[in-house]
């Protein structure tokens, strides 16, 4: 039953879209196949691995647990929109430099709350680093060179 | 995930009136951390969920006008965690708003959501108890303000009838030589559900006696419970390690607590005498009173 679509206004990376959503589709479904950005990725489906972490209204959430039909004037970034065109966001660059990936599916979560965190705290100490990471689950890196690449990130964003 | 309706009200006048109308096959949507995740898995099966944030009583983060605060049931946690006079006056709850689920959880997950899904081990409620939070509820007869206590009827399921909905919750003003602690014991360090909580809130009087001691736990039986008998222990007394230590025992016999996944029944039953035990040390411990 997809017949009660409602029509919702909304911006993704600064581009405003409308989409017409069943009451039934999570935010996570809109943004992959809707809006066709597949950076967030579906892993747990109930809010506890954060591969679908976006950021709306200037707060991480797990996509997969919210509804596209809440989004009306909301505004949403992805990993997608965090560096313009080819460029790296400084992010981005510290993960590539040190190890903070393998397959990738974890990555755009881990960076976009990695972003939140970094602009809550600006110079985290690890433990800060382990908290504000921990709705965001990883299978193959493990977390020391994760911590190691927001520990980089953070310290060539502040000089 | 199966179908449903979905209307987001824009005051509390349309809310009422969809909850009305909805006769109970409603379900609010606040932070949708629980519901959504309930009806992907087929454990509740709303035809119709009520955006909750759209209301403007529900999204309120303010001070009451008498020194206490009002909490809007469809208020992010974060915001909860993060807000100055909540550290300051309830730090209980401000702990319990930090430890629910990981920062993306915190950032939608509601203290309407965590009320109203009524599980046996949500955070926010024992702090919200000993605080003595109560919470607004309207519905088609009216509005009535219940202590948050008295809303819990088992696991999942909450007093207020089906075409009622939580509104706000009131936070009164601390007294002077009060504070509050919320402690709860899982076996590793973030993301996961309470086996045992222990929220106390308590005052000292000027001679250093307990004046007044609130304690509810969680995970230890159908409900949050407070823990009576525990409190009685402490009433007028002077604090020591013993007697904190007896306030544990007596926890005890509040709890009625199952066995499952995540502990045995007699695990949480020793756990309730020990996070209790140490809760109250650690409230004194705010108050100035070490009990080391």
């Amino acid at each position: 039953m997809m017949s009660n679509r409602k029509l919702v206004q909304f911006t993704v990376n600064g581009n405003p879209v409308e989409v017409a959503i069943a009451p039934r589709q999570t935010l996570l479904e809109v943004i992959r196949d809707e809006v066709d950005l597949t950076g967030a990725k579906e892993g747990c489906s109930n809010g506890n691995c954060g591969s679908c972490t976006v950021e709306v209204d200037g707060v991480t959430i797990n996509s997969c647990c919210a509804l596209g039909v809440e989004m009306e004037g909301r505004t949403i970034n992805t990993i997608e929109g965090l560096a313009p065109g080819l460029d790296l966001h400084p992010i981005q660059q510290a993960f590539m430099e040190n190890g903070g990936l393998q397959c990738g599916i974890c990555t755009p979560g881990f960076i976009l709350s990695t972003d939140h965190l970094l602009k809550m705290i600006p110079n985290p100490s690890e433990e800060e680093i382990r908290l504000y990471l921990a709705g965001n689950l990883c299978r193959c890196t493990g977390y020391d060179k994760i911590v190691r690449s927001v520990q980089a990130a953070a310290s060539a964003m502040s000089s | 995930m199966r179908n449903f309706d979905y209307v987001a009200p824009t005051s509390l006048a349309e809310a009422v009136q969809a909850f009305g109308q909805a006769g109970g096959r409603a379900r609010a949507l606040a932070g949708g951390t629980d519901i959504i995740d309930q009806i992907r898995i087929g454990r509740r099966t709303p035809e119709l969920l009520i955006d909750t944030k759209r209301v403007p009583e529900m999204m309120v983060l303010e001070d009451d006008g008498a020194g206490g605060l009002r909490i809007g049931a469809g208020v992010p946690l974060s915001r909860v965690r993060d807000h100055a006079s909540v550290r300051a006056a309830y730090p209980a709850l401000a702990t319990a708003a930090g430890l629910v689920g990981a920062i993306q959880i915190q950032n939608r997950a509601t203290l309407g959501g965590n009320v109203g899904n009524a599980a046996p081990s949500g955070d926010t409620i024992p702090p919200l108890m000993v605080l003595d939070a109560t919470v607004v509820i309207a519905g088609p007869r009216g509005t009535r303000e219940e202590p948050v206590a008295n809303v819990f009827a088992g696991p999942g399921q909450l007093t207020i009838q089906p075409d009622e909905c939580l509104v706000e919750f009131r936070v009164p003003a601390p007294r002077a030589n009060t504070s509050s602690y919320y402690v709860r014991f899982i076996p590793r360090a973030e993301m996961d559900i309470a086996v045992v909580g222990v929220g106390v809130s308590m005052m000292l009087n000027g001679g250093g006696q307990v004046e007044d001691v609130s304690i509810a736990l969680a995970s230890v039986a159908p409900t949050p419970v407070a823990a009576t008998a525990a409190q009685d222990v402490l009433r007028g007394q002077t604090l020591t390690r013993e007697l904190a230590r007896e306030a544990g025992e007596r926890a005890e016999e509040a709890t009625s607590p199952i066995s499952d996944v995540r502990g045995s029944a007699d695990y949480r039953r020793e756990l309730t005498k020990v996070l209790t035990r140490r809760a109250v040390a650690a409230c004194a411990g705010q108050l100035g009173v070490s009990l080391s």
